[in-house]
């Protein structure tokens, strides 16, 4: 039971970065319908930028900062260099423009960053664990579940309320008709690119405070696609949700299945799951359904 | 009508798609301020094309002006970007209802108004068009989506208000609703033209409910104007009762064995 517990609240806090990276998934499809493939390598970056700050010697809040900061404007000027030419063309080219995006990102971060796994250096959160009672869970996992909280509350207000959050909305919903009154698809797009590297930066920095940051973290962005799938694809609280179940379900699986299927059933189950789930809710969670009228 | 102070002044315009394919040859329209002007046409006459040409919604579609000009306020529109356009005042109705199908009546309604600075502003944009279309307000927190055909035409047109809008370029706001709702919405544009001072294009299959409406009208086809004159010589003139009224020279009921129509229509053309 003891080890049932642990192995669910350790899912939720690392689900809680998954969903971090979902929250960036999210923000892009929802204003304009595009999947962003390159979301790992961004996650990616995001994290080698603070870690470069953080091991020049800068408070690791700064570092983050700083990252936030580098994220807004990688985001605007891939927004400008690459989509800006691709409003108006089907999704789909959108899409195969983001796989391109991917690899270039990887071969950046090879480049600047070579491939050796590197650590924060000193440790930025405390290796000593707390203690809930009997459940024990590391700092990190708990700093990353406050994060995502922070973040969801964040985003669903300015998704709910504000007027730029609206206008978003309405872009992914019928672009012309956003368009013929006034709302700048252009300013839209760079907004959510910029968004998306933000929080993919967040979230591959506190991931980068787990095991040391390698290019493997990028592989992170596809695990997170069953996150995104589940939550449905363009409901922010769909995606937290998504991100916490799918650490859970892996957490668990790793556990208990791993007797019955040695090797990476960890890996392999959030996509298992996923797919059986979609057969029952094709719109995830809290998808927009297609609305249809007959 | 030349003596009228002109909100928006189109000249000559050519409009080409994906820069080789001609689909607006020589258009000249001219709105009077405050006033409404129809634009009667047959399906793929350009009409639709026209008001994008407006708008600045053609770039998006791959579409350009290519010779002419268009004029809104003495000031050069046809270069410019659709976003721009909108902030100078200019807001399409775009044909076919699209309302933003996910967000509620109300969040429709507040995308309109993003443009608006101040949160005072917006209430009072709502309220205005609340009382206009009061149906709205019964409806404010549904999905847009699932409400009914005409209400979804009324969200699109308060949507356009709430831009509060110098100029509405109304692109066939009767597309598949009954004729009561029609009616309805119809008395509606009319009330927002009188009260609100607010110039209108419209573009109508229906031409005998545009030109009930509008007092000026243009005939396209194929990519030009025809004929242009006031609705009252319009709903008199021949040609117009025959193709567009449904009525001939006696005022009965049509009869497609007649084959003058082919050829007087041809005549149009050339």
């Amino acid at each position: 039971m003891e080890l049932f517990a642990m192995t669910l609240v350790t899912g939720i806090m690392v689900g809680g970065i998954y969903a971090l990276v979902a929250l960036g998934w999210v923000l892009i499809y929802k204003c304009s319908g595009v999947l962003n493939l390159a979301m790992g390598e961004m996650t990616l970056i995001g994290a080698y930028v603070s870690l470069t700050f953080y091991s020049m010697g800068v408070p690791f809040l700064l570092a983050l900062l700083f990252s936030l900061i580098i994220g807004f404007i990688l985001g605007i000027l891939t927004e400008r260099i690459f989509l800006d030419k691709l409003i108006g063309e089907p999704v789909l080219s959108v899409i195969m423009v983001t796989v391109g995006l991917s690899f270039f990102f990887k071969g950046c971060v090879e480049l600047i960053w070579s491939t050796d796994t590197k650590v924060f250096n000193p440790p930025v959160f405390s290796i000593e664990p707390i203690k809930f009672g009997s459940i024990i869970i590391g700092e990190v996992y708990l700093w990353s579940f406050v994060a995502a909280i922070v973040l969801l509350v964040i985003f669903v207000c300015f998704f709910k309320y504000t007027r730029w959050g609206l206008a978003m909305q309405a872009c992914a919903d019928d672009e012309m008709a956003a368009l013929s009154i006034g709302v700048s698809a252009r300013f839209v797009y760079a907004a959510a690119w910029a968004i998306a590297f933000m929080a993919a930066g967040v979230g591959g920095t506190l991931l980068g405070n787990i095991n040391g940051l390698n290019i493997s973290v990028g592989y992170l962005g596809l695990l997170v696609l069953p996150a995104v799938v589940l939550g449905g694809l363009n409901s922010v609280p769909g995606a937290i949700v998504g991100g916490i179940a799918i650490g859970v379900l892996q957490n668990l699986s790793g556990v208990y299945l791993d007797r019955y299927f040695p090797g990476a059933v960890k890996d392999i189950a959030p996509f298992v799951f996923m797919a059986i789930f979609l057969l029952f809710k094709p719109y995830g969670l809290w998808g927009w359904e297609r609305i249809e009228r007959v | 009508m030349s003596q009228e102070e002109m909100i928006l002044k189109i000249n000559n315009i050519e409009v080409k798609y994906h820069e080789v394919i001609l689909v607006i040859k020589g258009v000249s329209i001219e709105i009077p301020k405050g006033g409404i002007v129809a634009l009667l046409g047959a399906n793929g006459a350009g009409k639709s094309t026209t008001l994008k040409a407006i708008s600045g919604l053609l770039n998006h579609e791959d579409g350009h002006v290519t010779d002419g000009s268009i004029e809104f306020m003495g000031e050069r529109i046809d270069k410019m970007a659709a976003e721009k356009i909108a902030k100078k005042g200019i807001v399409q109705v775009i044909e076919g209802r699209r309302v933003f199908e996910h967000l509620t009546v109300e969040q429709n309604l507040k995308v309109g108004a993003h443009m608006r600075k101040y949160g005072r502003s917006i209430k009072e944009g709502l309220e205005m068009v609340y009382h206009y279309f009061p149906r709205l307000k019964e409806k404010r927190s549904e999905t847009a989506g699932f409400i009914s055909g005409g209400e979804q035409q009324m969200t699109v047109v308060g949507r356009a208000l709430m831009t509060s809008p110098k100029l509405i370029l109304l692109d066939e706001p009767s597309m598949g609703l009954a004729p009561l709702l029609i009616h309805e919405i119809f008395n509606i544009i009319t009330k927002l033209n009188k009260e609100e001072g607010i110039s209108m294009l419209l573009v109508e299959q229906n031409a005998k409910l545009a030109l009930n409406v509008a007092p000026h009208a243009y005939v396209m086809e194929n990519g030009r104007i025809v004929m242009d004159d006031s609705a009252e010589k319009l709903r008199n003139n021949a040609d117009i009762k025959d193709f567009y009224l449904g009525l001939t020279d006696h005022g009965g009921r049509k009869s497609f064995r007649d084959v003058k129509h082919y050829k007087r229509r041809k005549r149009w053309l050339t």
